[in-house]
This record gives structure tokens, sequence and C-alpha cells, in this order.
């Protein structure tokens, strides 16, 4: 089918907002009614029809307003895209793992056609039409990463892997959530996850790092992060905070279920092919609380889960002006009755 | 000596003598002298393959440059500045041959330029031999607008740049030789913690 692209903005105005469609297939990211870390990798397998992972690359009603969102943010801040020369093969992989997918899964809006080393690629929501050589950058507008990434939703990392280990080596980071690429760049599995608190006691990135090492092409994974925002901003970069971070002090009771949003990032790594290098793809969903609740399970369960979550993530994700007031809010949706098991709605 | 709880943060083992080098090419720092003298003050064949660069820094009234060229060094810089002295290292890297062992001691912000200079002429960051001596003072980038601070004691402070209020953060750039500075009141503007001299 068709997907509906909607004309919206996540700065300013704000204008975002889910369908109802785009509701019941959010990556609701608690299967239970607690949160705390977990090595919560899996099989990055096609999942439900019409769910956010039905494919390997979702494309959805957003698309168009997100990419318009990151050519905005790379016109002010090019820092945002980044990559060490020895990359430029993983560039090609990236590329390539993109276009192929977006292609196959939504042939009514891109089209990739090859004649050896001379391809084809039409993007109709974007209204683009190029032809290049795989292989020649010069034959593109943009380097390849840069070029692929500014029509897929979603940040990039793209991880060199030596001396057993992963190194943020090239990316682009237009979406995230507090983290500087500008700073990260170069830095290996352990370094970038340095500010995260708990985690390391509990061995999380020890485990992650020795399955990620081994991580086989053809066989993706991912797994699901989350945080909140306030107002439906993409780009809550460290370095817009001092701009944005106001916004946190804007909440009241009234206005909670319009300005509190859930942020899920599906999280998915791919073994590329050429490079040996790996695909980390950050893709941002987010979702109000007013919008959130339309869903009665998802209601009770966020209720418990931001009720009894931990100082150290309160703190860490940002929560603390508004959490009191959010589950306060979230209360009044949480009947006491029991949760099923699992993700997706009753 | 710097705590190794903070995961980014490279662990400086010391300078220990690379008996198989052909070359050594030493960078110090104000305190770092004593560090290169506690190596190489006995070792006079290996002084003998060495150059040294050395800027006293805060030290100067020490006089530890004296001491060092009492050794007899194969080459030695003695610089007045850190900026001085790193431009003089990237002209001998650039003629630098296989079997040369890089070293450098002082501080932090210090390493972290060395290394950096290193690595932009091909030297793996892991094969330099470093260590911290002296002031705590770390070198801090302001995550907003990209400037470097230099000598940073105390959380939160100005950027030298963007004049926003900083606070460091415990996260640090080996690439850029620098900890990360975030804007410490951006959720209510002027109110700011009480100034802590951490880092002296």
């Amino acid at each position: 089918m068709t997907i509906q692209f909607k004309q919206e903005t996540f700065r300013d105005d704000f204008t975002f907002s889910n369908s109802p469609e785009a509701i019941r297939r959010f990556p609701f990211p608690f299967d239970r009614d607690e949160y705390m870390y977990a090595v919560n990798i899996e099989q990055h397998m096609p999942g439900p029809a019409k769910s956010a992972f039905e494919f390997p690359i979702d494309i959805d009603e957003h698309y168009v307003a997100e990419m318009q969102d990151r050519a905005l943010v790379l016109k002010e801040d090019p820092l945002r895209c980044q990559s060490l020369p020895h990359m430029i093969t993983a560039e090609w992989d990236l590329l390539e793992l993109l276009m192929e997918s977006m292609a196959k899964n939504y042939p009514e809006h891109f089209t990739l056609t090859k004649d050896g080393d001379r391809w084809r690629w039409v993007n109709r929501p974007l209204g683009i039409d190029q032809s290049f050589t795989f292989g020649d950058v010069s034959t593109l507008p943009y380097p390849p990463m840069e070029y692929v990434t500014r029509q897929c939703q979603g940040d990039f990392c793209l991880l060199d892997q030596r001396l057993d280990n992963l190194w943020m080596d090239s990316g682009i980071v237009t979406t995230q959530a507090d983290w500087s690429l500008d700073f990260d760049i170069g830095m290996n599995f352990m370094e970038w996850h340095a500010p995260v608190p708990l985690a390391h006691d509990l061995g999380v990135f020890e485990r992650a790092l020795k399955f990620l090492l081994n991580l086989q092409q053809g066989r993706p994974v991912r797994r699901l992060n989350w945080t909140m925002t306030i107002n439906p901003r993409l780009d809550t970069s460290p370095e817009n905070y001092h701009k944005w971070g106001k916004d946190r002090t804007t909440v009241t009771p009234e206005n909670v279920g319009d300005k509190v949003h859930l942020r899920v990032e599906l999280q998915a790594l791919w073994r590329l092919p050429r490079s040996n290098a790996i695909v980390f793809s950050i893709r941002a969903y987010m979702i109000k609380m007013e919008e959130l609740v339309t869903v009665p399970k998802w209601g009770r369960r966020l209720h418990r889960v931001l009720r009894g979550l931990k100082p150290e993530l309160v703190e860490y994700k940002g929560l603390s002006r508004y959490h009191g007031m959010t589950v306060d809010w979230l209360s009044r949706h949480d009947d006491g009755a029991p949760t099923s098991p699992g993700f997706f709605p009753d | 000596m710097p705590a190794a709880t903070i995961k980014s943060r490279p662990i400086y083992p010391g300078l220990s003598l690379d008996g198989k080098a052909r070359r050594h090419l030493i960078a110090a720092e104000g305190e770092g002298a004593l560090a290169v003298l506690d190596v190489f003050a006995d070792q006079p064949d290996a002084v003998a393959r060495a150059t040294l660069l050395y800027t006293p820094g805060g030290s100067a009234a020490q006089e530890h440059g004296a001491k060092l060229s009492a050794l007899d060094f194969d080459g030695l810089h003695l610089m007045p500045t850190q900026p001085t002295l790193l431009t003089r290292l990237g002209v001998i890297l650039q003629t630098a041959t296989m079997g040369t062992r890089i070293y450098v001691a002082g501080v932090e912000g210090f390493i972290g330029k060395v290394i950096a200079s290193a690595q932009t002429h091909g030297v793996d960051p892991q094969s330099v031999r470093a260590e911290h001596r002296g002031s705590l003072a770390r070198r801090v980038q302001c995550v907003h607008c990209k400037g470097m601070t230099e000598n940073v004691t105390a959380t939160p402070f100005v950027c030298s740049h963007c004049g926003l209020n900083l606070f460091v953060r415990d996260h640090f750039s080996r690439r850029l030789g620098a900890f990360q500075g975030v804007c410490v009141d951006a959720e209510a503007p002027g109110e700011l913690p009480a100034r802590e001299e951490l880092y002296l």
C-alpha cells in the first residue's frame, strides 16, 4: 500500500503527530511492567505485517518531513556527518544495503536498476533520479554515506572492526538522544559508552561487544532503546542542548499529554560484505502521551515502568524535571488491571 | 594520577625505555621532565640515539631544562610554549624513520596533542609511551561551539570561546585529547551549581 507522507515539522511550531495507523505500529519497547538494562538483542527478522519490524529498513509516514529536518540540521552543522578516510568502502556497502532494501520493500516509492557498476536510483517521494557509477565518488553529489542517508530515516554509524573491538569511525547523526558524533568519532565500543551509568557494572557492554564481534553477514540483529523528549524534537543533540534544554521546564500537569513524548530507538546492526564493517542504525520513533494512551495496555504499562524507574536512570535520561508529573498524568490511565506479556497492543 | 573510573579516559602506564628502538623521540612538558630523567638519566646509549623536545610550561622556575641539557641528548629542542613544541615535533615526524619510538610526558592535554600529532603521521596511538605528570587540569572541548579551553581546574567554568557556562562531563576523546564540556544552565539560565576546584 502506498504510504501517505505527512507535511509536518520537528522544530519551531512542532506540527508532528502520528496517524491512528502509526500509533498501532509504534515500536513500544516494554514487554513487561518494569525496565532495567539488558542485552536485549534479537535477530532482525521480518516482524508482523505493517509493524515497524516488517522490513529491514522501515519507511513510514514521517519520511519526507524527517528528511527535510535532516537537511536543515546538516545545513546548520556539517559536523553531524563525518567519516574517517579508511571508511569509504564501508560507505559504499551502506549505500548498497539501504538502496536494495528500500527498492525491494517499497517498489512504489524507490527503484534501483543496475547494469554492472552503472546504477540508477529513483526516489519518487523526494523527486530524485540519479545515475551513478558504484564505487566512483565523483558520480554522486555527496559522499556515498551522506548521499544515501539524506534519503533514509534514522541515524547511521559505521563501525570498523580491529583489535577485537569496534571503532566508530564514520556516521551521520542528526536525530540523536544527547550524544555527539563529533566528540565520539574514532572511539571504541567501551569508550563511546563511557557516560552510560550502571550498565558497565552489569557487564552489559562486554557481552554485547563479544556478541557483535561475531556478527555474520546476512544475519542482522536489533534491539530497542528508549528515552523521553519534550516536544517532538528530532534534533536533541548536545550541540544544541543550550537551545532545547529549556523545553524541559515547560511541562505542566495540564500539557503533559501533548508535550511529553516517549522516544524509542530501533537500533539494528548489519555486517557489511566488502569492508567487514558493521552498520549501526538508530531509528527514532516518537509518540506523545495522549496518543500512547489510546492503546490501553501501553498506558497502564508505561505508568508502571516510569513509576518504578531507578533514580540513576531518571537522571541519565534527563527526565528529572517532569518525571513526577508524567507518572501522575499516566496514573489516570492505569486502572490496575493486569497487562498481557509482550510488546504488542491487545 | 587520574582515576581510571572514566571508561573513555586512557590509562597512561608511564614511561619505560624501549631497548629495541633505533631512535627515541621524546616530547615533554613541565613536570614531565622528571619522568624523562627517571628513564633516561642512566642510559647514555639511549640518550645518544634520542631527540628531546621540552617546554617548561608552569615549571620554569624548577629549571628542569638545565638538568635535561646536562644529559647530552643527540637532539635537544627547548621550546617556549606547547604550540611551538608541537610545530617542531610535526616537522621531525615528517622525516622520522621506522624503528622510532615516541614518548610523551606532562599534563594530560599535552599528552593528547602529542599523540594526535603522531597519529596524523601514521603512528598507532597505542604505541606511544605516555606518562601523566603535573597538574590534573583538564583540556575541555565545548560541545556547543567546539572551542577548546586549556587548563580547566574547576567545574562549572565559562567557555573561553562562546561564553556558555559549562560543566565537565566525565567523557574523554583521545582524538581531541579533551574532555567534553556541556552547558550547565540550559534548563534554567543563570542557575549555577557551586564551583568546585576538582582538577588541581
